[in-house]
């Protein structure tokens, strides 16, 4: 059902930008409005959601230590697993963002008959989400040849690497491949494993199914319904939108709206959904603290500031009530001078 | 705010990084370019204009096919005139600037066709038959 929703929210995303863009004077809307609706959105609510992230204290050194932590000399201290300077922090943040390490320890368990329960190595979701997010990323440094004029020397290199099998014309991108298996495969794995089906919601299904609708645009408005796609055009468009004079001068086929409607919804729904990972990856306190709880005190910075009340100040305070009460104390009332 | 000293920074990459066509443009639109029109005065290509800016591509694939595949080595007729099909033989019979016309879109959009690695260009063509009659 879940999923089954998400392909109905897409649906019905397509068949409004199919339709909208081809009312006289809505070009503007699907093509410049919401663009920058969705581009503001996109970059507030991102710094939005980093600053209330920024504002939540870490309490405790909370970091994953996968190994020995820095100890005594002779002990060897595995500097990536558990890093003890900001360096060596550095070190395993910089992996992680850009291989995944913590990925590649997934696991799945599985229970065989005895009842016996075992885990085993599965680098599948490893492989998949590298293909995935490479393919993501390059696609998207490809695209800014729309939108930056003249377009920079090296994104002939990345074209050319990216189409290097020479297939067909227009030729055809080893990226748009890739990100579409990987796409099948990260939804199929919430459909097919029994475990991962049950923890996913709909905020787990939409995006992937967003981002198949994105990908199957583009990729058919490139190899196959190039009516009305003047690709001058919708370049002259791009780059008036990043230079703040848009214009739509001749017709362009629905299916760029489409895409561009789908982008513009990606944009707007990303802040507010689980792919503020993006950001988040530099924020988690697993992955971005040292592991020097044994050399340095960490302080909770919302401690409330608790002066120490030693009994000697403690009984001054309450003496005469001690007193009265018939507690001993350790120093009498001053005699009263009768 | 906690560890303002690494999330400014970070915010401030970020915003470069959205903002980054905006300052690589600087603010300039530029031109559509115009590629030039055939120098040898025909007026019409071998299919409606507006057909031929989106799909040049698809027909040429297409035509590479037929011709090398299925040995189609038909002629086409463009403004009354016939061509054999082929990209030397028909569209470069018109279009004989390569470099004002297929480069001048080209540039713009950051394409390079691979096809110039074999075919020669009219140019090409030219100093080619030069150097052999000499
Ligand atoms: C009106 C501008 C324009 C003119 C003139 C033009 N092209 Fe193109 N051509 C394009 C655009 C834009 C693309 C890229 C389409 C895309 O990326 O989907 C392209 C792509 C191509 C491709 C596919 C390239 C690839 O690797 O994907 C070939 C081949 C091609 N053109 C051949 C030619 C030839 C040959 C000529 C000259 C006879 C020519 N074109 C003239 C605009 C033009
Ligand atoms: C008979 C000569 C002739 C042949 C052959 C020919 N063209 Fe053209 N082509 C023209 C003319 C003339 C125009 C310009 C029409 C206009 O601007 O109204 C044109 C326009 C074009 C345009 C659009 C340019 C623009 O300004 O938008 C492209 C792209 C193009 N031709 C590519 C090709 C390709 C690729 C081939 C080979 C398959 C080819 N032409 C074969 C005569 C020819
Ligand atoms: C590896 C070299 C090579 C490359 C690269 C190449 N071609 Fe060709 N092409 C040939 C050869 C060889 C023929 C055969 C000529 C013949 O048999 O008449 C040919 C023939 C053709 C023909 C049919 C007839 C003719 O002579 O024009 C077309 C159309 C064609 N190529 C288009 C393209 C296009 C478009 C590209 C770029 C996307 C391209 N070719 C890239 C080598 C190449
Ligand atoms: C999340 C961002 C986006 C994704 C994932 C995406 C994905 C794709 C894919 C996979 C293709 C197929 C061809 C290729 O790989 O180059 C494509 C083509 C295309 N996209 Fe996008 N796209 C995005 C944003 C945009 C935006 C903002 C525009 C607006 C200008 C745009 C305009 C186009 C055009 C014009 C094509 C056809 C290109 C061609 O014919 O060569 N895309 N897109």
């Amino acid at each position: 059902m879940k999923y089954a929703f998400s392909f109905l929210v897409v649906i019905v995303l397509i068949v409004v930008a199919g339709l909208g863009s081809q009312i006289q004077g809505m070009q503007y809307v699907f093509g410049v409005a919401l663009p920058y609706l969705a581009i503001l959105v996109f970059a507030g609510g991102f710094i939005y959601r980093v600053v209330q992230w920024a504002k939540s204290p870490v309490p405790f050194p909370i970091q994953t230590t996968c190994g020995q932590a820095a100890s005594l000399d002779f002990i060897k201290q595995n500097k990536l697993e558990c890093p003890n300077t900001t360096s060596e922090v550095v070190a395993r943040m910089i992996l992680e963002i850009v291989t995944f390490r913590s990925l590649f320890r997934n696991t799945k368990s599985e229970i065989h008959e005895g009842p016996q329960l075992t885990y085993e190595s599965s680098k599948w979701l490893w492989v998949f989400s590298l293909m995935f997010h490479y393919s993501f990323l390059l696609i998207i440094i490809r695209h800014m040849r729309l939108f930056l004029d003249p377009a920079p020397f090296w994104m002939a290199w990345i074209e050319f690497g990216d189409g290097i099998f020479q297939v067909g014309a227009p030729n055809a991108y080893i990226t748009d491949a890739t990100i579409l298996m990987a796409i099948v495969y990260l939804f199929g794995r919430r459909i097919i494993n029994r475990h991962v089906k049950y923890i996913s919601l709909i905020n787990d299904f939409f995006p992937l199914v967003l981002i198949f609708g994105i990908a199957c645009t583009g990729i058919l408005m490139r190899y196959f319904l190039r009516t009305d796609v003047d690709i001058l055009a919708i370049k002259r468009l791009a780059v008036g939108l990043v230079t703040f004079s848009p214009v739509i001068g001749v017709k362009i086929g629905a299916i760029f709206y489409i895409h561009l409607f789908l982008v513009s919804t990606l944009l707007i729904y990303f802040p507010f959904s689980k792919l503020m990972h993006m950001g988040g990856v530099f924020l988690s306190p697993t992955r971005n603290l040292k592991n020097n709880s044994r050399a340095v005190r960490h302080i909770n910075p919302w401690n409330p500031d608790i002066k120490p009340h030693s009994y000697a100040g403690y009984e001054d305070e309450f003496r005469e009530f001690m007193v009265d009460a018939g507690i001993p104390v350790e120093k009498e009332l001053p005699v009263e001078k009768g | 705010m906690y560890n303002k000293g690494t999330i400014i920074p970070g915010l401030i990459i970020f915003v470069l990084i959205v903002m980054s066509p905006v300052l690589y443009n600087g603010l300039k639109a530029g031109s559509v370019p115009k590629p030039e029109p055939p120098p040898g005065g025909e007026k019409q290509c071998v299919l409606p204009v507006s057909e031929m800016r989106d799909k040049h591509m698809q027909l040429l694939n297409e035509w590479r096919d037929e011709v090398l595949r299925d040995d189609e080595r038909v002629t086409v007729v463009a403004d009354g005139k016939q061509y054999r099909k082929g990209l030397q033989l028909a569209c470069m019979q018109c279009h004989t600037n390569k470099e004002k016309f297929c480069d001048s879109c080209h540039e713009y959009a950051s394409v390079k066709p691979y096809c110039w690695d074999c075919h020669l260009t009219p140019a090409q063509q030219k100093a080619a038959l030069k150097k052999e009659t000499h």
